[in-house]
């Protein structure tokens, strides 16, 4: 089997990573909903193949000011996840959380922990629920958080692509909350072998 | 403010005493701003890795510190300027997140590239005059063509010019 990259996908390929986004997007939902004890919608995934170039532009421009938590995923699979807000939506969720207002100027630092555990609860059912789906093991860092340009917390995994790629391979999912409007976004950055290795325990080659 | 060049993520650009050279959110990748301040040729490039020769897709020599560095004089050779007046000046190489783990080679990719930029500029007897490198923050960065000066802003981590 010749090896697979990210610009030979096709859209059975890209139909299966979408499906994925699908059910771990879907039961990280579940689980937010639960914390917040309100109704989360969730829109359809998106597969995006960008150039490097175009990585942060998709969040608003290089200067958006973006709160990232980012994980090591590893086991049978290698790669990252990671769950994005930017700014508004960081304090709206931390104020749902924390039970303050969300006019603040800025996150404090139980906020950025507040922040850091949502994080961690939503990844951890997004990984449990492709872990049964592939029958993989897969296990999942601590959580890091970086409240920075979108520019600059895009640059790690765009770093960890550019390795095997001048291409960015995204499994994107919106997360939306009624009518405050907290979206949150979930990016699946498997390593190039680990995708191939997705794919083929889901029976697609 | 003049002619304001965009630079993105590895890619590289040069411009003359009335041009800007920009990148915006520069994070663990590098800024290396080259300079010769008699001719007025600036230039400018975002590397992501430090050794293209690690690396099988290499295709693209902007992403790399040890061959950015050598298109980026060649291209500020061909508009006039001279090697020998060459300044150099890096921003960028910041750890985003990091993991307690110390050991992860990934999460220092950062400090990897800052070093492996002055390790090129050395082997070419070019000066780096001015640094602003490491640290867990963005930077955006504005080179200006007419005296070499390096502007770099943050988020909450102020603003400089070096």
């Amino acid at each position: 089997m010749t090896s697979m990259s990210i610009e030979s996908l096709n859209q059975q390929h890209i139909d299966v990573l979408k499906e994925i986004g699908n059910i771990g997007a879907g039961n990280a939902a579940t689980a937010l909903a639960g914390m917040l004890d309100k109704k989360i919608d969730m829109d359809v995934p998106k597969v995006k193949i960008l150039d490097i170039q175009e990585v942060a532009e998709v969040l608003g421009g290089e200067e958006n000011i973006v709160a990232g938590i980012y994980f090591n995923v590893h086991g049978d699979i290698q790669g990252n996840i990671m769950f994005l807000l930017d700014l508004a939506s960081s304090k709206l969720l931390t104020g749902m959380l924390m039970g303050n207002s969300s006019d603040k100027e800025e996150l404090d630092e139980m906020d950025r922990s507040a922040l850091q555990e949502v994080g961690n609860i939503l990844s951890g059912s997004y990984i449990s629920s492709l872990a049964t789906l592939t029958n993989f093991n897969i296990q999942l860092s601590v959580p890091s958080l970086a409240v920075d340009m979108a520019g600059a917390v895009m640059s790690v995994p765009a770093i960890q692509f550019s390795h095997i790629s001048d291409k960015v391979l995204f499994i994107e999912t919106e997360l939306k909350e009624g009518d405050d409007l907290v979206e949150a976004r979930f990016f699946l950055i498997p390593d190039e072998p680990s995708f191939e290795k997705i794919l083929n325990s889901l029976g697609v080659y | 403010m003049g002619n304001v060049i965009k630079v993105g993520m590895a890619d590289l650009k040069t411009t003359d005493s009335r041009g800007v050279l920009t990148t915006l959110g520069l994070g663990s990748c590098i800024g290396i701003s080259l300079y010769d301040p008699i001719k007025k040729i600036a230039g400018m490039a975002h590397i992501m890795l430090p050794d293209s020769k690690q690396i099988k897709n290499n295709s693209n020599k902007a992403k790399f510190a040890d061959t950015a560095v050598d298109v980026l004089i060649a291209e500020m050779l061909a508009k006039g300027a001279q090697q020998k007046n060459f300044k150099a000046k890096l921003a960028g190489g910041a750890q985003m997140f990091s993991f307690g783990n110390g050991g992860n080679d990934i999460m220092k990719i950062g400090y990897r590239n800052a070093i492996a930029a002055e390790e090129k500029l050395k082997s070419l007897n070019i000066p780096v005059i001015s640094k602003d490198v490491g640290g867990t923050y963005g930077r955006t960065i504005e080179l200006y063509g007419e005296d070499g000066r390096l502007f770099i802003k943050t988020i909450g981590h102020g603003t400089q010019t070096i």
